[in-house]
């Protein structure tokens, strides 16, 4: 007890410091007011509403799926980054470096699995999310175009996936990677060019390779965060999560 | 010209208190906005607090997982060496699989298409906005045109052999026909069933044929994407 005291003491001494309160202009977060600062005065927690209604809360009104899928997102940029430092998106470096993450690497069997395991997860959750908003009605007006920017969401997430796989450049994500693309070719009049565009050429190789890479690694992911943005944006815009009038 | 707005809105706030929407709707006008109320928390610190535990429960999941769960890695890339069967992503397999029985623009092109869009109109289409039960007045006109659709439906996924699709199809018309015949069931399950709407059934319908078509591609097709059974 005499230690919490202690740690109390010292908590409120370094709030009182000039530094401190440099940096978090309000106040102790112990009335409604500085409450709702603590979330409107931060550029990472201004997104959210200051206040939700309780209900939506409650963890069947949405077992956290879309929280999930956003922190699944987030666990899969810093491994993602982390294995960036590790890997050379060349024909055949990259099979090499996914080698010395098994045998060389600290860890390195450990961060690729946990990118592959968050990237499979994210995959589910967010189809999870979808479904889930659909049988609660969550796309009904207010909160149509949000579904909208939801639908984009899956498909980026689906890309992001999908461009991540060759990047191991091994025999399953050779084949599985010309199993898609073939399927492109198969569009009317732009099928082709479309395919021609995304390989960098006629065949997956050296080129398709470094495409994926430039896609899965920058182009999608900030696509991703700003679809991300404009959904959190919108929950608050479209006042707040559905919330139903029956017992949960 | 001048026409005058279907409904009115007037929009009352108390930016001390909980914010209160009132709507008043006109006769003709479906109810789309209902007033919510009921307690509020703060965001700080109730959301934030359980999200932090959401994240820690989520990371301890995954790391658990991640120690013990090895991805794969196969040989090196060979254009040369085609395995038999070549399997896109697992979330993929399901398209995979309606290629086994319908021409690629078909099941590669136009039914992914279609899926995307109807999914993307979803909110726009503002029919049974109340969730009426789909036998809601057990018309027998809707009956068959709710028959139709499904013998059309059969019809034409037997001409191209689509069991996996067949199946599951089969099973959805049926238990979405057994509230219909038996409207007064004590039953739990017959009752939840009879007070499912339309979009229940089609959104459902779809996931289930969609999980079918997944799980068969995933570990019931083998070389020359012939049918084996996973345990063999």
């Amino acid at each position: 007890m005499a230690t919490t005291a202690w740690t109390h003491q010292r908590l409120e001494q370094l709030r009182q410091t000039r530094v401190w309160r440099s940096i978090f202009r309000r106040g102790p977060a112990r009335t409604n007011r500085t409450r709702s600062l603590a979330v409107f005065g931060n550029l990472g927690l201004h997104m959210m509403p200051v206040k939700v209604r309780e209900k939506s809360l409650s963890v069947r009104a949405t077992y956290y799926l879309g929280s999930i899928s956003f922190f699944l997102f987030v666990v899969l940029a810093i491994t993602g980054v982390l294995l960036m430092f590790y890997y050379h998106p060349a024909v055949p470096d990259a099979y090499r470096d996914m080698k010395d993450l098994i045998y060389v690497v600290s860890n390195g069997v450990f961060l690729r699995n946990l990118h592959r395991l968050a990237a499979q997860a994210m995959v589910v959750a967010v189809f999870w999310h979808m479904f889930h908003v659909f049988y609660r009605g969550g796309y009904k007006p207010p909160h149509e175009f949000n579904w909208v920017i939801g639908v984009g969401l899956l498909m980026v997430t689906l890309f992001l996936s999908y461009t991540g796989y060759l990047l191991p450049w091994d025999q399953l994500a050779f084949w599985a990677i010309t199993v898609g693309t073939n399927i492109i070719s198969y569009v009317p009049v732009m099928g082709r060019p479309i395919r021609f565009l995304l390989l960098g050429g006629h065949i997956i190789g050296q080129n398709a390779l470094l495409r994926f890479y430039v896609l899965h690694c920058v182009i999608l992911p900030l696509a991703a965060v700003g679809l991300i943005g404009m959904h959190f944006w919108r929950i608050q815009k479209d006042g707040g999560l559905t919330v139903r009038d029956d017992h949960e | 010209m001048s026409e005058k707005n279907s409904y009115e809105a007037g929009l009352s706030s108390d930016a001390v208190r909980q914010p209160r929407r009132v709507v008043f709707i006109t006769r003709k006008v479906s109810a789309k906005v209902k007033e919510e109320t009921g307690p509020q928390l703060m965001s700080f610190p109730h959301v934030i607090l359980r999200e932090a535990i959401a994240f820690q429960i989520l990371t301890i999941v995954l790391v658990g997982l991640a120690l013990f769960w090895d991805a794969p890695l196969e040989q090196l890339a060979n254009p040369l060496l085609t395995p038999n069967p070549a399997k896109a992503p697992w979330y993929f397999l399901g398209l995979q699989e309606l290629l086994h029985y319908f021409p690629p623009l078909v099941a590669g092109v136009l039914l992914p298409t279609l899926v995307v869009l109807a999914l993307v109109v979803i909110p726009y289409f503002d029919v049974n906005i109340e969730g009426e039960p789909l036998w809601a007045h057990r018309g027998r006109r809707q009956l068959l045109i709710y028959g139709g659709i499904f013998a059309a439906l059969f019809v034409l996924l037997a001409l191209y052999d689509a069991w996996t699709v067949l199946v599951p199809t089969a099973v959805m018309g049926a238990l979405g026909l057994v509230p219909y015949f038996h409207p007064a069931s004590d039953s739990r399950f017959q009752k939840f069933l009879g007070s499912r709407p339309l979009p229940w059934w089609v959104m459902t319908w779809f996931i289930v044929v969609a999980l079918t078509l997944t799980a068969v591609g995933t570990f019931f097709r083998g070389p020359g994407w012939s049918w084996v059974w996973p345990w063999r």
